[in-house]
């Protein structure tokens, strides 16, 4: 059975391809055969959050056209077994994804046994965000704890309701919430929405919150997901997600503030 | 009430503030999108804004007027927020 999982948020900027590279890469470390696709039609970015950018040769819009043979264009990692990575075109824009190519390519994916094919959406609710969810049987809705990415998630969820193959079929997306760039003390303080109020609104469930962390631009920096960064605290966050996905319970780590210094105990 | 106190108290009212804002305007755009909800909606609101305003000082935000579609029956739920009495 493959399952198909978009990373959407509708707002830009949010982490989605972060966590579409972490999610796809501790899929495969897991030891399933995963895909993950970029969707963001001349803006690719997967490729270089994944470290992969010198090795696209051909891409996601040419293989729809039947340029290249999808297996021409997958790039196979090097760090996870069974992780292929199909980037999105530089020079074409979104209106080359068609409803018939891209489901032709996801459908060629799962004859070729893929178990999760993870498609990194684009910002916005166009043509490139609405091709990345139409297929999907599970959404990661990815959004900070701010009141504009809030608020677009909140759209996002909708259309995951109504315009999707799913939805169309009378059947539902599965829907997770993934909130990313959280900081506890800004939370403590009270100058950041928490995940009570997060939750609060959007009423569905969380797959895990992923804190601010430096470690994030240093993963992005050289090109290895920050999965695989198993000392910071987005890494180990990711690794939770990955295993909640694939049905483990695991508390939720780092979301209170961490034991204060004398410092700041001092003036507490 | 200390200074640092004070400080916190302000910045706890920032993220207050930005939820109860998200609640109002979810709530306003999932009624927008609703595919079923009857088009009279937004006239009966400021219709209904009129004759409230006759007897209470309120503002647009306070006044919201929610369509949701159950199994048995539609609801048509009318929330006012009255204004803080004054002491
Ligand atoms: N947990 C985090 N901590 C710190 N920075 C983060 C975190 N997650 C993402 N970022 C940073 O946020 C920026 C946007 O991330 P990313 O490219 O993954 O977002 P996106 O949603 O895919 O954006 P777009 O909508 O443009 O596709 C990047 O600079 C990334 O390093
Ligand atoms: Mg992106």
């Amino acid at each position: 059975m493959s399952k198909v999982v978009v990373i959407t948020s509708g707002k830009g900027g949010v982490g989605k391809t972060t966590t579409a590279a972490s999610i796809a890469i501790g899929l495969a470390k897991q030891g399933h055969k995963t895909a993950v696709i970029d969707f963001d039609v001349g803006l690719r970015n997967l490729d270089l959050i994944m470290g992969v950018e010198r090795r696209v040769v051909y891409d996601f819009v040419n293989v729809i056209n039947g340029e290249a043979t999808l297996k021409q264009a997958l790039i196979r990692d090097k760090r996870a077994d069974g992780l292929f990575i199909l980037p999105a075109s530089q020079t074409r824009d979104k209106e080359s994804l068609t409803k018939e190519g891209v489901e032709s390519v996801i459908e060629e994916l799962k004859s070729e046994g893929f178990e999760f094919i993870v498609c990194d959406s684009p910002a916005g609710i166009e043509k490139g965000a609405y091709m990345a969810m139409y297929f999907a049987d599970e959404a990661i809705v990815v959004t900070n704890p701010e009141v504009s990415s809030v608020r677009d998630s909140d759209r996002v969820l909708g259309l995951l309701q109504s315009k999707t193959r799913k939805a169309e079929q009378g059947d539902v997306v599965k829907e997770h919430l993934l909130i990313a760039r959280y900081s506890p003390v800004r939370v403590d303080e009270g100058d950041m929405l928490s995940l009570e109020d997060i939750l609060d609104i959007l009423a569905i469930p969380m797959i895990g919150a992923i804190p601010e962390s430096g470690s994030v631009l240093q993963a992005s920096n050289r090109g290895i997901p920050v999965i695989l960064d198993d000392k910071s605290q987005a890494g180990q966050a990711y690794s939770d997600v990955v295993a909640r996905f694939l049905g483990e319970t695991v508390p939720h780590r780092f979301l209170e503030v961490e034991k204060k210094g004398f410092l700041q105990r001092l003036f507490a | 009430m200390g200074l640092l106190s004070y400080f916190k108290k302000q910045k706890q009212n920032s993220a207050l503030a930005a939820k109860e804002r998200l609640q109002i305007l979810i709530a306003h755009e999932r009624n927008a999108h609703h595919p079923h909800a009857p088009d009279y909606l937004p006239n009966l609101k400021s219709e209904l804004m009129s004759v409230i305003r006759k007897y209470i000082e309120v503002s647009e935000a306070d006044v919201n007027v929610q369509y949701e579609e159950g199994h048995q029956c539609d609801v048509l739920e009318l929330n006012i927020i009255l204004p803080e009495k004054q002491d």
